[in-house]
């Protein structure tokens, strides 16, 4: 590979050596050959702290070629710190092309959500997983999981839901919420909320998810069934929301809580920022958009 | 009742290194039927539970057991998959101390309705209504399905960990110690229920216990073990009566007269 024209010409390009990235790529094929299976990868130190993506940026710098156009979210923003961050460093050390919109990415690292815009076939979707096991808050020994997934005991996965439903009378479990892969493994889909299940499902797109501190990779291919789980007698469900977008007016997308004041005032507004500005550059206006305001005023 | 019995065991033996678990076992468990096992500690009977419930594998001999299809299975040459599907639908194992048994972390409904969701029980309402039916089955009242078994007493408990295992209709349930650390009226309470259940639903069982008097209770049939040896077997209230080995003998005048 080509080094990057800059002054840190000791980096190899996207930072990780060629390598690391050979055994990162094994391991993201040998996902992909099992859907949903977690394999074990040599993860490395980055230069970030564990938590911050560390497995999601390893992947990209496996994947990303000198072509590939990045854009990275956190939370559906483009313009939070770890979406800044990640972008730049991979500006830096890849000097890659970086864009904020969603149809113009080969490759998208996110942290908890999937783009409003639905994705194409050609990109990829490389998660930031902070616990890879689904099983783990109810079965905390690793032998032990891992046995279940080899033997398919998913019985335990249902405990949950029956819990929640026990609990709170309905499955109150809102993100990382369980899903089965090609109808074999059960997978956690990273904190993403439930709201974006359903675009996991036969997405065109590839998907990738790399867990850093717990050092797994696993992957969902192109065109793989993903249903999430549920008992009869309560059938999964995405949010709704009561109101639309207040910028953009968008309905059927997933909203962020905003406070605007300490006297209980906020709003509800995009998490994917893309997509509302997108959206008010084509003249869709909310009702606590600027522009209806001054108007107003 | 079958002309067949449901458990075969036959010079099953277990070594810890040089040490001797148990030695040279062999018996026939016939459906319906409640076999005790007794000695001190250290005699090695919750290593002979252990081997035949296939949470350890015997040095040498062998185990079959007639699944529902009327099979015969060599339980050491089943694959685990096998042998963990059989363990959650067709056979229990009661453990002494109630949190090795149980989830202490989720509720007592869900606890029992686990192993119906493990085989493919995906009706929550259906789920439900069985954990209710089953908690009254073991006298726990209806009002404290959602509570999780730490708010529960030590018999409580121990009643929980039984209709977790019953609820999938097993033919074979093991019990270590089924009444060890409770107090003598709770103690006779659970041995109560326990022989009705076993009567109710046709079990077989194997029941590890120090205690001659749980033995008496529930049992039809007991052997006696020292140092890893079956040194008597025999009816249990035969051997109870008119014990033949010298160390059934000291076993059965060791017990306190009240």
């Amino acid at each position: 590979m080509s080094t990057p024209a800059t002054d840190i010409a000791t980096y190899n390009f996207a930072y990780l050596d060629e390598q690391t990235k050979r055994m990162i790529r094994r391991a993201i094929l040998k996902g992909i050959a099992i859907p949903g299976y977690q394999v074990p990868f040599a993860s490395r130190e980055m230069p970030m702290p564990y938590g911050w993506g560390t497995g999601g940026v390893q992947v990209t710098a496996a994947i990303i070629g000198p072509d590939d156009v990045l854009k990275v979210i956190d939370q559906g923003a483009d313009d939070t710190t770890n979406a800044v961050s990640i972008r730049a460093f991979f500006q830096k050390v890849a000097d890659v092309a970086v864009t904020t919109e969603t149809a113009k990415a080969t490759i998208i690292q996110t942290r908890h959500r999937i783009p409003e815009h639905p994705l194409t076939g050609g990109q990829t979707l490389v998660y930031q997983v902070p616990i890879p096991e689904p099983l783990r808050f109810l079965e905390p020994r690793e032998t032990e999981t891992r046995k279940m997934h080899a033997l398919e005991e998913y019985g335990l996965m249902h405990v949950k839901l029956y819990e929640d439903i026990a609990r709170h009378g309905r499955i109150a479990t809102t993100y990382a919420y369980p899903v089965k892969v090609e109808g074999r493994y059960v997978m956690d889909p990273s904190p993403t909320p439930k709201f974006d299940n359903p675009k996991m499902h036969m997405s065109p797109a590839l998907q990738l998810f790399g867990a850093g501190r717990e050092k797994r990779i696993y992957a969902v291919p192109p065109f793989t069934k993903v249903v999430s789980l549920d008992f009869e007698d309560h059938p999964f469900e995405i949010q709704t929301f009561d109101q639309p977008c207040a910028l953009c007016g968008a309905e059927q997308v997933y909203l962020d809580e905003v406070i605007l004041d300490d006297k209980g005032g906020h709003m509800f507004v995009c998490s994917d920022t893309d997509h509302c500005e997108t959206r008010q550059a084509c003249g869709h206006r909310g009702h606590l958009s600027p522009d209806i305001l001054e108007t107003a005023r | 009742m079958t002309d067949e019995p449901l458990l075969r065991v036959t010079a099953l033996s277990k070594y810890y290194g040089s040490r001797i678990g148990c030695e040279d076992i062999s018996f026939d468990l016939w459906p319906g039927e409640v076999l005790a096992i007794v000695g001190e500690s250290g005699s090695g009977k919750t290593t002979l539970l252990n081997c035949l419930a296939t949470r350890l594998l015997p040095t040498s001999g062998t185990a079959s057991y007639r699944m529902r299809d009327g099979q015969w299975r060599d339980l050491y040459r089943m694959s685990e998959a096998e042998r963990r599907f059989l363990m959650r639908t067709d056979w229990g194992f009661v453990h002494q101390n109630p949190a090795d048994g149980l989830r202490m972390t989720v509720s007592a409904g869900a606890n029992v309705g686990e192993r119906l969701m493990a085989v493919g029980d995906r009706h929550y309402g259906n789920i439900r209504s069985t954990a209710v039916d089953w908690l009254s089955r073991v006298e726990i009242g209806e009002e404290r399905i959602d509570d999780e078994p730490r708010a529960f007493s030590g018999g409580m408990r121990q009643r929980l960990q039984i209709a977790r295992n019953l609820v999938t209709g097993p033919r074979l349930v093991f019990m270590d110690e089924p009444t060890g650390g409770l107090d003598v009226s709770v103690q006779a309470r659970l041995l109560d229920l326990l022989r009705g259940l076993v009567t109710d639903l046709g079990l077989a069982a194997i029941v590890v216990t120090h205690d001659l008097a749980v033995a008496r209770l529930l049992s039809q049939r007991m052997m006696v073990m020292k140092n890893g040896h079956v040194v008597e077997a025999g009816l249990t209230d035969r051997v109870l009566d008119d014990p033949r080995a010298p160390y059934t003998q000291l076993l059965v005048s060791s017990i306190l007269q009240v």
